[in-house]
C-alpha cells in the first residue's frame, strides 16, 4: 500500500483505475473536472477510454453503451449534470448495468462555482431508486469508488458518487493499492433484449426487479464498513454523512463530551438495522446534514417504532441553506445538550470586493460594451460559463441567467411574447451542449431574437476542456472540427456572420443590421480565449 | 506537537496559492503529521481571490479552520491579507506580501498598511515579490520565499529540510532549483 496527500477528485481516478476502469466519459464542471482532465492524460497508458462527451446525457449514454458491452465505466459531471442526464440514467436503473459504472456528481454546497441553485443531488437516489454513497475526504473519495464498483458489478445497479466542493477539493493522505497497468479492453455486446429494453408492459416487471435489488443492497449496507459507529458510548447521539461526519467529530472533541456517532457512508439505502440499533438506547439524537433534512425524515420514520421518545434535532438547529462548518456543529450540539458554547465574533470589515472580471486580453472585453453601447435597451440572455461575467459589475448585462443553452432557449419565449429586441448571448461549449435545439427551435417556431455565440476555441471556464468545435478529442487525437457558423446554417439561420470581436466597427455594424430582421440572426464573433493564446505562445 | 496547527493561505488566482498548499501539505506530510486542506478553484482565474486552508497535527477532522482558530495567516496580496484579517483570533500571526494587484476601487498599499498596523497581531509584511523579482527574475516562486522565511522565523512548526524534501519530492525537475533557491533565499541563506 502506498500513501500520498491526493486531492479529492485525484482518489477517485486512482479508485477507478484499482477497480479496473476500462471507459470514462463525462463533462467538465467544478468541482469534478479533474478527473475527466487528469484521466485523459493517463488514459493511454493505462488502457482506458477517456472522453469529454457534448453533455452530461451523451455521456451517461455513451458510459451504457460501454457497460451493455462489457466495459467498467465511470461518468463525471457537476451537480446540474445529473438534471441533464437523468433521461437516460432513470431508466439504467430499470434495466441495470451489464458491466458495472459509477457516476460521479459533484454537488457545490454554498454555490462557490455554480449559478443555477444549491442542488442537492441525493434526492435522485429517491426518484430514481439508486444507491448513493457520501464520501467525507479523499480516503473515502478512493475506498467508495472501489465500494461503488464492487455494489454495481455484484448487483448489476448504476451506483451515484455524491462528492461535495469540500471532499472533493480536499487534500488528505490517501492510502492506495498499487494496480496493474491493463490492455486496452475490447467488449462483446451481447443481445439481451429483455433486459436492455424498457418497454411496456416488461418495464413494470423491470421496477419490481428493481426494488428488490434495492432491499438487498440495503442488507449489503447494514454489513457494510462504509457505515460505522464512533466516539464513546452514550445516550447522545449524532448521525451524520458525507462531510458532515468530519465537521461533527471536531465538534465533539471542541466541546470535549461523550457523544456517540453513527457516520453514514451510504445515503441510499440506508443500513436501517444499523440505524435503529445505534437509535434504540439514545435519548437525544442530533442529525448532521448539509442542505435538505432528507435524512432526518428517514430518521424520524424508523424512530416512531423504534424509540418513539427519542428527541431529534435537526434542521431547527442547523441551517438549511449553505455548507455547514465545525463551529455550526458545535452550536448545535451545545443547543441539543443545554451546553454554553460562544461562537466566534466575525468582525466586520468594509473592504472593496474583487469580484470575478474577464481576463486582460478576453474577446468579451469587445463584445460586452460594444452591446450595451448600440443597444442599450435591448433584452439580453445570460448563459453558463465565462459568459456569465457579463452579468457583474461594469458589464451588468443579463437579464436572466439559468442553465446551459438557456439563454437562446428564453429568448425565444420573450421574443413570442413582446415586440422588444432580444439578444441571447452563449459561448462555443455551450453552444454544443445545449444550444442548438434551443436554436432550431427559434427557427422552426419563428422567432427572431438575434443570437450571439463567443466562440473562444475552447471550453474556458471549467478549466480549458475541448470541445466539438475545436478539432481535438480530449485524448488528444485529431478529429472533425464541426463549425458553428455550419451548423446554425444547416438549421435554417438565414442571416450569419463570423468576424474578430476586435474589429469593432464591424460588429457594431452587424449588431444594428441582425437585429432589424424578421428571422433570427446569428454573429459568430470568434477570437481565442487570451489565456490559451499565452499558454499556446500565439501572438493575437 | 499535540495541538492542531492551522494556517490560511490565501491570494489571487494565478500567484501559486495552490502550489504553495501542496508544498506545505507535503512538507507536513514528511514531518509524519495527519493533514487536510481545503480550497476553492472556479472563478479564481477570472482575478477573483483565492482562499486555502491547511491544517496538520496529530489528528485533523474537518478540512476548514473554525473562525479565530488560525495560527498563521500567509497572504500573498496585501489586500487579500487585510480581508483576512476577520478570520484572525487574539493569537494569529500575519505574513503579507508586500504587493498589490490594484482593480478598480481598491486601496492604497499605503491606507492597506496602515488599516494593518491597528491590528494588535504579529505582523510581517515581506517584499517577497520584489525580491524574487529582483534575485531570481520570477515572480510566481514569492510564496515558495515566504515559506522560507516562515520557517526561519518559526511561524510555523515545519523544519527546513522537510520543505526541501516536499519541493523535491513534488515540484517538476526544470523547476526544483528556481523553488529551492527561492526557499533559501527567504530563508536568509543568501
Amino acid at each position: 500500500m502506498q500513501k500520498e496527500i491526493l486531492l479529492g477528485n485525484e482518489a477517485i481516478i486512482k479508485g477507478a483505475l484499482s477497480a479496473g476502469i476500462n471507459f470514462v466519459s463525462g463533462y467538465p464542471g467544478c468541482p469534478s473536472a479533474e478527473i475527466g482532465d487528469e484521466f485523459a492524460k493517463i488514459a493511454k497508458q493505462n488502457g482506458v477510454y477517456v472522453e469529454w462527451s457534448t453533455n452530461e446525457k451523451t455521456a451517461v449514454e455513451a458510459a451504457i453503451g460501454a457497460s451493455f458491452s462489457g466495459l467498467k465505466s465511470l461518468v463525471n459531471m457537476k451537480s446540474f449534470g445529473i438534471n441533464v442526464c437523468s433521461d437516460a440514467l432513470l431508466p439504467l436503473a430499470y434495466t441495470g448495468t451489464k458491466a458495472p459504472m459509477v457516476i460521479v456528481v459533484a454537488d457545490d454546497p454554498s454555490c462557490w462555482s455554480s449559478a443555477q441553485t444549491e442542488q442537492n443531488s441525493r434526492a435522485y437516489a429517491y426518484l430514481g431508486h439508486i444507491p448513493v454513497l457520501e464520501p467525507a475526504d479523499p480516503q473515502e473519495c478512493y475506498d467508495y469508488t472501489k465500494l461503488g464498483f464492487e455494489i454495481s458489478e455484484k448487483f448489476n445497479m448504476p451506483v451515484i458518487l455524491r462528492t461535495v466542493t469540500r471532499a472533493a477539493h480536499q487534500r488528505a493522505i490517501v492510502a492506495f493499492d498499487k494496480f496493474e497497468i491493463k490492455e486496452k479492453k475490447i467488449g462483446e455486446f451481447i443481445k439481451n433484449p429483455h433486459q436492455f429494453s424498457t418497454m411496456p408492459p416488461r418495464i413494470l416487471e423491470q421496477k419490481k426487479e428493481l426494488l428488490e435489488k434495492i432491499k438487498k443492497i440495503a442488507l449489503y449496507a447494514d454489513k457494510s464498513k462504509a457505515n460505522k459507529i464512533v466516539g464513546e458510548k452514550s445516550k447522545i447521539g449524532i448521525i451524520a454523512s458525507g462531510v458532515s461526519f468530519l465537521y461533527s467529530m471536531e465538534a465533539v472533541e471542541e466541546l470535549n463530551v461523550k457523544v456517540s456517532v453513527l457516520k453514514l457512508g451510504f445515503f441510499y439505502p440506508l443500513p436501517e438495522k444499523l440505524i435503529s440499533n445505534f437509535i434504540k438506547d439514545k435519548n437525544k439524537l442530533l442529525i448532521v446534514e448539509e442542505l435538505d433534512p432528507y435524512v432526518e425524515k428517514e430518521i424520524l420514520r424508523i424512530a416512531k417504532s423504534v424509540n418513539p421518545k427519542l428527541q431529534i434535532f435537526g434542521k431547527d438547529v442547523l441551517s438549511e441553506i449553505g455548507e455547514l462548518g465545525a463551529e455550526d456543529v458545535c452550536v448545535a450540539l451545545a443547543k441539543m445538550m443545554g451546553k454554553k458554547f460562544k461562537k466566534s465574533m466575525v468582525r466586520q470589515l468594509a473592504l472593496p470586493k474583487r469580484t470575478a472580471r474577464l481576463c486582460e486580453g478576453c474577446p468579451y472585453w469587445y463584445v460586452f460594451p460594444t452591446i450595451k453601447r448600440i443597444a442599450p435597451e435591448a433584452i439580453i440572455g445570460g448563459d453558463i460559463g465565462c459568459n456569465m461575467i457579463g452579468g457583474l459589475a461594469p458589464h451588468n448585462l443579463h437579464d436572466w441567467l439559468f442553465c446551459m443553452g438557456a439563454s437562446i432557449g428564453i429568448s425565444h419565449g420573450v421574443k413570442k411574447s413582446t415586440n422588444q429586441k432580444v439578444i441571447s448571448l452563449m459561448g462555443d461549449g455551450t453552444f454544443f451542449h445545449s444550444g442548438i435545439a434551443g436554436l432550431i427551435n427559434t427557427v422552426y417556431n419563428k422567432s427572431n431574437p438575434l443570437m450571439i455565440v463567443l466562440d473562444n476555441r475552447i471550453t474556458a471556464m471549467t478549466g480549458h476542456q475541448p470541445n466539438p468545435g475545436m478539432g481535438k478529442t480530449s485524448m488528444g487525437e485529431d478529429t472533425e472540427e464541426l463549425k458553428i457558423e455550419e451548423i446554425a446554417k444547416a438549421c435554417g439561420v438565414k442571416h450569419i456572420k463570423v468576424l474578430d470581436p476586435i474589429n469593432i466597427q464591424e460588429l457594431e455594424k452587424t449588431i444594428k443590421e441582425f437585429l432589424d430582421k424578421d428571422e433570427v440572426s446569428l454573429i459568430v464573433c470568434k477570437r481565442i480565449c487570451a489565456l490559451l493564446a499565452k499558454r499556446q505562445g500565439i501572438k493575437v | 506537537m499535540e495541538k492542531t496547527f492551522n494556517l490560511i493561505i490565501n491570494g489571487i488566482g494565478g500567484q501559486g496559492v495552490i502550489t504553495l498548499l501542496s508544498l506545505v501539505g507535503e512538507a507536513a506530510f514528511v514531518e509524519g503529521y495527519d493533514v487536510r486542506s481545503s480550497e476553492l478553484h472556479g472563478l479564481s482565474q477570472r482575478g477573483g481571490s483565492v482562499e486555502t486552508h491547511i491544517r496538520f497535527g496529530r489528528k485533523v477532522y474537518s478540512p476548514l479552520i473554525p473562525n479565530g482558530k488560525a495560527d498563521l495567516i500567509l497572504s500573498l496580496e496585501m489586500l487579500e491579507g487585510l480581508r483576512e484579517t476577520v478570520k484572525s483570533g487574539k493569537h494569529t500571526k500575519f505574513l503579507i506580501n508586500e504587493y498589490v494587484s490594484p482593480f478598480l476601487g481598491s486601496l492604497t498599499k499605503e491606507e492597506i498598511k496602515k488599516q494593518l498596523n491597528i491590528l494588535k497581531n504579529e505582523l510581517h509584511i515581506i517584499p517577497a515579490s520584489e525580491v524574487c523579482k529582483d534575485k531570481l527574475q520570477n515572480e510566481v516562486v514569492s510564496s515558495i520565499y515566504l515559506l522560507g522565511y516562515a520557517v526561519s522565523k518559526n511561524l510555523t512548526p515545519l523544519k527546513k529540510e522537510s520543505v526541501i524534501k516536499a519541493i523535491k519530492n513534488i515540484v517538476p525537475e526544470k523547476y526544483r532549483e528556481l523553488n529551492i533557491n527561492a526557499f533559501n533565499l527567504g530563508y536568509g541563506n543568501n
